[in-house]
């Protein structure tokens, strides 16, 4: 291990070297570029030995990952925003042919109006597409999870492609202090690329892939894929024990913090779950009953932890950094769905913030907190609340 | 060109299975048929979403066959290519995208002059039937003046496709401007041209382009028993110019010594029936293909 001062994108970049990536195929957009950058200086040094294909657009990238994977390479790919947008449509065509590509995504919102700052709107979006995906807290998330995620996706109970999603400039472009692998720690856990667990495409084996199936198989090869998905919450939490054993860092598929005897809990996604800690600390200080769950995973959607989290609490603010036009945020039926069925529910409230990289800032979850409270006291509060932006009624 | 290839010389051992579903008399089909014999089984083959994708399902068990999306072919090979690549297995297999000319001329065109300008090694092959044919003849960059799809129909107004003439999207000569090391046109009139010209673009080290010209009776409302005497007379009547480019020179091929007239083939086409009365029309198809001929030999 090694103690670096790394961004985000430079530890992603480390982590698709560190894994032995032997295709990259990616094109250039901020807040994701500089990741794409490392791995060709990598790459041109001859430190990483891969192919990089300079594509000429996201969606082109996504498709040569696709092939690349299924010509027996272990592949990645990063993007962000507009080129997520454009890619939408191969996402899906990754996963239903069930390659275990990796891309990491520095997320940032969805023009118009043009920004370029961060918020979930577009991983989100995308979240039903068939993929696993993960949310950073910080730098060191961003690598320890997509040396993770390759060893998830591999496993031949998964075989789909995830998604390591990180804020934009807040985590993508700040330098922290890290503890990176070295190649033989790395080496250690992950496997050499290998893609005799899936059928590939050679011609002494010579298969047909992506061919039409009617309606009356479609179902099944639905529910295969779904079921792969909801499956890969144990592989993710099997290779999570291992990375534990040998670095002693420890992952689930989310993370409590003081919430076992929490009044309220703040749940959310990504970096605001950071600054909700030390809110969480400033309240604690005040006996306040709070804590925050934040969620690692976000597909498949951790059901059984988040009943375990929510079910003594009373009231579950739901932060989204990202909302559903027309209804709520994209976190919050998510939340809500998971707890329909228990019999006594705690109040879920939900709240939008962050949005095209609006600071999320202690005062932000404070005056969720204050919103929170009210509920907590039995007062009426808003279901869906917009508390750093400015309404006009 | 080395080597012509003679009928005699064709292998009997067939790539494409019996029983694929396309229409009697597809051009396309046939046109993959030739080249799958030209290349042998040692071919992974991308294909593009269109008729051919659908007609193909598992009608060719003895190669490994990938049927993608509509516009993706040329970036799923280049990943492909980079792949074997690195696993030291390039040289394994000739690597085969085959699209139509929507997948080629409009909607895949930016992943076509992507993959050529990186340099992947692979052959492309765009089989031309002027039109989508697998959501049902609606127009294409390559429909040609006059033509009637199901999206430029004869009206009382407006008779078919009616941009001018010469602006129809020429694929091969963009290619040529790409420096794409090999670029052929071929007909499925004349399959050992075109085989050659198979042969040829898999010894090319880079990407090879070739555009062959597939006759499509469901969507030109021609005979199925037309469809090689079609793509002969296309040649004949000069609409279509087969040649090779290679190292910045063209040659030709079946080049008419004697041209006939473009009615010949445009008679033969439910497509073209409005047009055959509209003398001035059929005139300026004849100036056109003309002047076309002669710029194409400058
Ligand atoms: C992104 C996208 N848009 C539209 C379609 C619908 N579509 C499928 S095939 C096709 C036309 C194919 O035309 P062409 O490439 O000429 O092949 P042909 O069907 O003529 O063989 C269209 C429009 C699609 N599959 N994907
Ligand atoms: S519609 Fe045309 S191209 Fe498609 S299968 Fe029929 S004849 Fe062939
Ligand atoms: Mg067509």
């Amino acid at each position: 291990m090694t103690e670096e001062f790394f961004t985000g994108n430079r530890a992603a970049a480390e982590a698709a070297k560190l894994s032995r990536t032997q295709v990259v195929a990616a094109y250039p957009i901020t807040p994701q570029t500089s990741a794409v950058e490392y791995i060709s200086q990598f790459i041109n040094n001859g430190e990483m030995k891969a192919n990089m294909i300079r594509v000429e657009s996201e969606h082109s990238a996504m498709s040569a990952c696709v092939g690349a994977s299924l010509a027996g390479a272990r592949t990645f790919t990063a993007s962000s925003s507009q080129g997520l947008q454009l890619m939408s449509e191969v996402l899906y065509f990754a996963s239903g042919m069930r390659v275990p590509t990796v891309m990491g995504i520095a997320n940032r919102t969805l023009s118009m109006p043009v920004n370029i700052w961060a918020d979930h709107q577009d991983s989100m979006v995308n979240r039903d597409s068939g993929w696993i995906q993960f949310y950073c807290a910080n730098a060191q998330e961003v690598l320890d999870n997509i040396i993770q995620a390759y060893k998830i996706c591999e496993n031949e109970k998964v075989l789909l492609p995830a998604m390591v999603c990180y804020d934009g400039f807040i985590i993508s472009h700040v330098a922290e202090r890290m503890d990176v692998l070295t190649q033989e720690q790395a080496d250690m856990f992950l496997p050499e690329p290998n893609g005799s667990n899936r059928p590939l495409l050679d011609p002494k084996e010579p298969l047909q892939f992506g061919e039409v199936v009617y309606p009356d198989w479609y179902p099944d090869f639905e529910y295969k894929k779904h079921k792969a998905l909801l499956e890969s919450r144990e592989t993710i939490l099997e290779v999570a024990r291992e990375y534990n054993e040998l670095f002693d860092r420890s992952y689930g598929l989310v993370e409590n913090y003081l919430t076992e005897d929490a009044d309220i809990v703040f749940m959310g996604l990504g970096s605001l779950t950071s600054t909700t800690h030390w809110v969480v600390n400033e309240l604690r200080e005040k006996r306040e009953k709070v804590g925050v769950l934040k969620l690692r995973v976000y597909r498949p959607f951790p059901d059984k932890e988040v009943i375990e989290t929510c079910r003594n609490a009373k009231v579950v603010a739901i932060i989204d950094r990202d909302i559903g036009y027309g209804t709520t945020g994209m976190l919050y039926p998510d939340v809500t769905r998971a707890l329909y069925p228990l019999d006594e529910r705690p109040k879920c409230l939900n709240f939008i913030v962050g949005l095209g990289g609006k600071d999320v800032t202690p005062e932000t979850i404070m005056n969720i907190y204050k919103i929170s409270e009210r509920a907590l006291k039995g007062e009426e509060v808003d279901t869906v609340n917009w508390p750093d932006a400015r309404i006009y009624d | 060109m080395t080597k012509k290839t003679k009928i005699k010389d064709l292998t009997d051992e067939e790539f494409l299975h019996y029983g694929s579903l396309s229409c009697a008399g597809c051009g396309a089909i046939l046109a993959f048929r030739h080249v799958l014999k030209a290349l042998g089984e040692n071919t992974i083959v991308i294909n593009s979403t269109g008729c051919m994708a659908v007609v193909m399902q598992m009608a060719v068990p003895k190669i490994p066959y990938f049927h993608v999306l509509f516009e993706n072919g040329p970036a799923v090979m280049s990943g492909v290519e980079q792949a074997l690549d690195i696993l030291g297995k390039r040289d394994d297999a000739n690597l085969l995208v085959v699209a139509g000319d929507g997948g080629t001329a409009d909607i895949g065109m930016g992943s076509l002059s992507g993959a050529v300008e990186r340099g992947h090694d692979f052959i492309y092959l765009c089989y031309d039937n002027e039109s989508y044919m697998n959501t049902g003849g609606q127009r294409s960059g390559t429909t040609p003046f006059g033509a009637a799809t199901s999206t430029t129909p004869v009206g009382s107004v407006i008779k078919g496709e009616n941009r001018p003439m010469e602006m129809r999207k020429d694929v091969p000569e963009i290619m040529i401007a790409h420096n794409t090391p090999y670029v052929a046109t071929a007909s499925i009139g004349y399959p050992l041209d075109l085989i050659d010209k198979v042969k040829k673009a898999a010894t090319i080290r880079g990407p090879s382009y070739i555009h062959v010209f597939s006759s499509c009776p469901a969507g030109w409302r021609s005979e199925p028993k037309d469809s090689v005497k079609l793509a002969k007379l296309a040649v004949q009547t000069g609409f279509i110019v087969l040649f090779e480019h290679e190292d910045g020179k063209r040659t030709f091929q079946h080049l008419p010594k004697k041209r006939k007239p473009v009615k010949d083939y445009l008679e033969l086409q439910g497509r073209f029936q409005h047009l055959l009365e509209d003398r001035e029309t059929i005139e300026k198809m004849e100036e056109f293909v003309e002047k076309r001929l002669e710029w194409i030999q400058r």
